[in-house]
This record gives C-alpha cells, sequence and structure tokens, in this order.
C-alpha cells in the first residue's frame, strides 16, 4: 500500500509527460515573430465591431491534401486558434489559394478580392513559385509592392508571410533573395511579416519537427501547420494589440 | 609534394591564387546549404562575397596571362586561346548540369512530403526535358548556385577587344566599362533566362569589376599604388567595412535589429543591396577590402610562401577545376546530410572533408601536369604557361 501515492505521483507525472507530448512544442522567440509594425485596421475592427475578417491569399503551401487537409491546413486553424483567444469576436478566415501563381499574377486580382470578400487583414503568402521561376527579384518586388498598396486603398491591413523552409529543396532553388524583398517590402509599408521561413528553420534546427523527413506523414504536415496557426495568432494579437486570452 | 614556391619565379602575384583559393572554399561553404560552417564566410559581415573576389581575380589573372600572349603571339592567336578557354569552361559548366539533373530526378523519384507539395513544383521541367536542356545548353536555364561559369564565359567572350584596348588605351577602356556598367543600371538589361526572367549575375555589370582587374593587372594596380598608401584610404576603408558588417549582421541576427536604428532615409538609400547588378555598395566593399588587404598583406609578404596558406594557393591556381569540384562537392555534401544527418557535426565534416578533397584534388593536378609537362617534349612552353599562367 505504501507503494500506492508513489505509483499516482508516477502516473501523474506520466500523464502530464503525455499531454506535454501532444502539446507540439513549437515555441518562436519574440525576435522572429514580433516587430514594430502595427495592425490598425485588425484594432479598431476587433474594438469597435467585434469581428475579424481574415483572407488567406496564396499557393499551394497554404493548403494540405486529402480529406482531412482543409480543416487542419493553417487557415482553418488560425480561424480556430483566433477564435479561442478572442473570445467575444466574430473571426473568419477564408482562403483565396492559386496554385502555381507568381506574386505578379496575385497583385493583379488584388482589388476584385477586397471588393468580393471586404478583408480586415489579408495574409499574403508568396515567393515559392517566383523562387522556383527565378522571376527577376525587381519584377517580384515591384508585384509585392503593386500588390499591397492595392490592399491598402482597399482598406485592408497586410501581413506578408514567405517561403516554407524545405532542407531537401534547398540546393535546387535559391529562396534567400525572395525572402529579403519580402523583407523589405513588409518594412516599407510597415506591415507585419510572417517568418515562415525563418519560424520553421528554428523549429528544424532547435529539433521540434523533422523537416528532412520524407513519406507520406500526414501527421507532421498537419502539426507543423497547427503550428504555423498558433504563430500567426500570436503576431495577429501582437501587431493589432488586442486583449487575448491564451 | 613539390615545394610551394612554384610560381613564384615567374612574378606572379601569390595573392591572388591564396584569396581565389579562399573564394573557391567559401563558395563552397556557401552552396551547402543550413550550413553552420558557412557562418565564417565573409558574405555574412558585409555587403560583398566570394563572387566578387572570385571574379576580380578571374579578370586580373586573364589580363596576366593573355596579356603577355596578345604582346607575343598578337591578337588573333591569344583571342583563340581566350575562346578555347571559354568553351572549356562551357564544357564543365554543362558537365555540372548534368549532374544537378541526376540529383534532382533522384529526389524526384524518392521524396515524398504532403507539407511540401508546392515544392515539388521544382520538378517540372523533368516533364519537358527537350525544352530543359536545350535551354540549359543555351545558358539560358541555369539551377541554382550555377550562376557564376556562365557569367564566366559571356566574360571571356567578349574578352579579346577589351583586352586589346586595355593594353593601347587602359583609361579609355577602363571608363568604357564603366560606361556599360552605369547603362545597364539606367537601362536594366541584362540577359534574358529561361523559364522567365534575366540572368542573376548581370554580365553587363559584372563586367566592370572583371575589366578593373584586368585594368588592375596591366599597371592599374602600379599606378593606385601611392593612393592605397595613404592613411586616409585606409581609414575610410576600414569604416566602410566596418559599417557594411553591423548593417549585415543585423540581416542574419534579427534580434540586433532592437538596438541597431538606421533612419529611414538610410534604409531607402541602401536597400535593397542588387547582387544581380553588383550594387554599388556591395563593389565599394568589394574594393575597401580589396585596398585593406594590399595595405597590410605585401607582395612579399613571406606569410605567402609559408606552408600554412599553400593549400588555398594550389586551389587557387586550378580554379576551375576545384571550382566545379566545390559546386559539386556542395550538392554532394548536401544530399549526404539530407540522406544521413543534418546535424551540426555533419555539418561540420561534409564542410572539412568537402576542403580537404578541394585541397588533394588540387594536388593532384598538379602532380598530373608536372608528369604531362616532363613527358612532352614537343610544347613544354605552353605547358608551363598554362601552370605559371595559373588558370584565366
Amino acid at each position: 500500500m505504501r507503494l500506492f501515492p508513489a505509483a499516482v505521483l508516477a502516473a501523474l507525472v506520466l500523464a502530464q509527460d503525455a499531454a506535454a507530448a501532444e502539446r507540439p512544442r513549437c515555441g518562436v522567440p519574440d525576435y522572429l515573430l514580433f516587430g514594430d509594425n502595427q495592425l490598425k485596421r485588425v484594432s479598431s475592427a476587433v474594438v469597435k465591431q467585434k469581428r475579424l475578417r481574415i483572407s488567406v491569399v496564396g499557393t499551394g503551401s497554404s493548403a494540405l491534401a486529402g480529406p482531412d487537409g482543409p480543416p487542419s491546413a493553417y487557415p482553418a486553424r488560425l480561424e480556430a486558434v483566433l477564435t479561442q483567444r478572442l473570445p467575444g469576436v466574430m473571426v473568419s478566415v477564408v482562403t483565396l489559394l492559386r496554385t502555381r501563381l507568381t506574386a505578379e499574377d496575385f497583385a493583379k486580382g488584388m482589388d476584385k478580392m477586397v471588393a468580393d470578400e471586404q478583408p480586415d487583414l489579408v495574409i499574403w503568402q508568396t515567393g515559392t513559385i517566383d523562387a522556383i521561376r527565378r522571376v527577376d527579384p525587381d519584377t517580384f518586388k515591384a508585384a509585392l509592392e503593386e500588390g499591397v498598396e492595392r490592399l491598402h486603398k482597399g482598406n485592408a491591413d497586410v501581413i506578408l508571410m514567405n517561403m516554407q523552409y524545405s532542407p531537401r529543396t534547398e540546393s535546387m532553388f535559391a529562396v534567400t533573395p525572395y525572402a529579403d524583398v519580402m523583407r523589405v517590402v513588409a518594412q516599407h509599408y510597415e506591415s507585419p511579416l510572417f517568418d515562415r521561413l525563418g519560424i520553421m528553420r528554428h523549429w528544424s534546427e532547435t529539433g521540434a519537427f523533422d523537416l528532412y523527413a520524407a513519406g507520406r506523414d500526414n501527421v507532421l504536415a498537419q502539426r507543423v501547420h497547427d503550428c504555423i496557426a498558433r504563430a500567426i495568432a500570436a503576431l495577429v494579437i501582437n501587431a493589432g494589440r488586442l486583449q487575448a486570452g491564451q | 609534394m613539390h615545394s610551394p614556391v612554384v610560381t613564384t619565379s615567374t612574378g606572379r602575384d601569390l595573392r591572388l591564387d591564396l584569396f581565389r583559393g579562399l573564394a573557391l572554399w567559401l563558395i563552397f561553404l556557401d552552396h551547402i546549404p543550413s550550413n553552420v560552417v558557412s557562418w565564417i564566410t565573409i558574405r555574412n559581415y558585409g555587403f560583398s562575397d566570394a563572387a566578387e573576389m572570385f571574379i576580380f581575380i578571374s579578370g586580373y589573372t586573364a589580363a596576366f596571362v593573355y596579356g603577355r600572349a596578345m604582346h607575343e603571339r598578337g591578337f588573333v592567336v591569344s583571342g583563340a586561346r581566350i575562346l578555347k578557354r571559354a568553351w572549356q569552361i562551357y564544357v564543365a559548366h554543362i558537365f555540372l548540369f548534368a549532374i544537378y539533373m541526376a540529383e534532382i530526378s533522384y529526389v524526384a523519384t524518392s521524396f515524398e512530403n504532403p507539407l511540401y507539395a508546392e515544392e515539388m513544383n521544382i520538378l517540372d521541367f523533368l516533364k519537358q526535358p527537350d525544352q530543359t536542356i536545350i535551354q540549359a545548353l543555351l545558358l539560358k536555364f541555369k539551377p541554382a548556385n550555377m550562376d557564376v561559369l556562365p557569367l564566366y564565359i559571356v566574360l571571356l567572350i567578349l574578352f579579346p577587344p577589351i583586352l586589346w584596348l586595355l593594353q593601347r588605351a587602359p583609361t579609355l577602356a577602363l571608363l568604357g566599362s564603366a560606361a556599360v556598367y552605369v547603362l545597364a543600371w539606367r537601362f536594366n538589361f541584362n540577359l534574358p533566362a529561361y523559364p522567365e526572367g534575366v540572368w542573376y549575375f548581370n554580365p553587363f555589370a559584372w563586367q566592370l569589376l572583371f575589366v578593373f582587374g584586368a585594368w588592375c593587372a596591366l599597371g592599374g594596380a602600379e599606378r593606385l599604388g601611392p593612393f592605397l598608401r595613404w592613411r586616409l584610404t585606409t581609414a575610410v576603408a576600414l569604416a566602410y567595412i566596418a559599417f557594411a558588417a553591423v548593417i549585415a549582421l543585423t540581416w542574419y541576427l534579427p534580434f540586433l535589429g532592437r538596438f541597431v536604428h538606421l533612419p529611414v532615409w538610410l534604409d531607402d538609400l541602401i536597400y535593397p543591396i542588387d547582387k544581380t547588378n553588383l550594387d554599388v555598395l556591395r563593389f565599394a566593399h568589394f574594393l575597401a577590402l580589396a585596398a585593406v588587404t594590399v595595405r597590410f598583406l605585401p607582395r612579399t609578404s613571406p606569410l605567402l610562401t609559408s606552408w600554412a596558406l599553400y593549400p588555398a594557393i594550389l586551389c587557387g591556381q586550378y580554379s576551375l577545376e576545384i571550382f566545379c569540384l566545390g559546386i559539386f562537392l556542395a550538392f554532394a555534401g548536401h544530399f549526404v546530410m539530407v540522406e544521413v544527418s543534418g546535424a551540426i557535426w555533419m555539418q561540420v565534416l561534409v564542410s572539412a572533408l568537402g576542403i580537404l578533397i578541394m585541397i588533394g584534388t588540387a594536388a593532384l593536378i598538379m602532380w598530373y601536369k608536372t608528369v604531362e609537362g616532363r613527358g612532352s617534349t614537343t610544347r613544354p612552353k605552353s605547358a608551363n604557361a598554362d601552370l605559371a599562367g595559373g588558370e584565366a
């Protein structure tokens, strides 16, 4: 009988460990995630109208394939996380994904998108296709500027989101010049940059995820997307100066 | 092993070999993605990187080797030799392309990860090999990290008339080169690439560095000598290098951004720092590095004949072979890191092993050339010129 409390304790510790293992360990250091640029439109929408309409505009890496893909990709997860962290606020996230389009292709469609969706915040995920096709970085930069200007004119805040960190294809196409351009454009328009590249590299280096893994591992992809959604939510709350729960 | 004085008898400046060898190592290290060792390379501490060193020294040695030939044998013979060299580099480039295709094809058939479905678009071009291979042969399709050799080829093809002019009116040639650079910036011209865009290294901009190197080799260095000995020159160069280092570190260590706040006007002035068109900031940074190097490492420095620096000098003397080998080793090293382990010990191992292989190969090539030089009695002079002149 004397063993009993010890066993209970051990079971509790194990259960806690299991819970910790369930929750992905994907913290992001502040310097990788937060900057000085604010999301003013988001602040006023949340505070005054108690709503937050987000559009995710991007290419294939904003989606996951398969029947359980859409609900576990980061846009849907973002909606869930923000709804939970912003009680009383009506959060909606719509995705407008087009595979294989460059930033230039997207920039042209921004006016229509803003008119149709009237988003408070647009998360523009881009850069991968431009890097693969080796679009002239000047062209890429001009397209980003045009797109961001159109979004601002349509009264939407913008978060630019760069490429995924993809260690296996790293030697096959160079993403850094395009990531650099995105950082410059984001800074110029005082918009936050969601540095997916740096954040995922951080996860890879700290061992949070094995991004070298091959195989049809949907679990890994879903966990990564969940963590991306949590990080974006933290960025939105920080840059929008919002009061939020955990 | 032979003594490290193979080339001093020809009056060759060993600093060129040394820094070209170092540049080759740095290019190798930089081309291995996610490599912790690449933290030691100069691109992290300033605006310019090993590419500038490589192109400048290549221009210098090209003028040094073919300038003498043009003097002795005339325009046609030396021009033909320059074009032959361009052809060798072309063949080497296509060989590297074949290796790249092999790696991509392997990854295409063996790698599946739902997270990276989009990145696998890179493999699209395997579906249309007719287009891809033809465009590669035309130097329009260039995979990542394979942009330097095509630039070098174009620069060499254009070099005979430039060299001719440099020998007659060096100042005019240099001004002409600067004018092309300015025009390329003003009117934004560059060679087209496939499937879209332009060359990563704009030959019309980068030629300035190559021609400047050639100009230095043909007497320009002596003319600059007094200017480089001024204390003020060194002070300005050091100040600029320090400024560039602070700026560059904020890119790689984002938390430094907390402490270093550039005024917006300065931000707008310096960014973006355009590698494709050889940004003035990059060019100036290279000049500053070169000025400081020349000041503190004189040509006669005993360091240059020391054993410690010999491996780098050796690699610099066989630059084409070692450059290609470095590109291949970077591919292979990344492949090993992906397939076996990407841990830090592996990154260090791959980096060290790669450099050792580069050194070993350079020694082997030297041995071959020595053996062939002894064996052949018909053309000892040209074999010697190849070695002594190093690779242009």
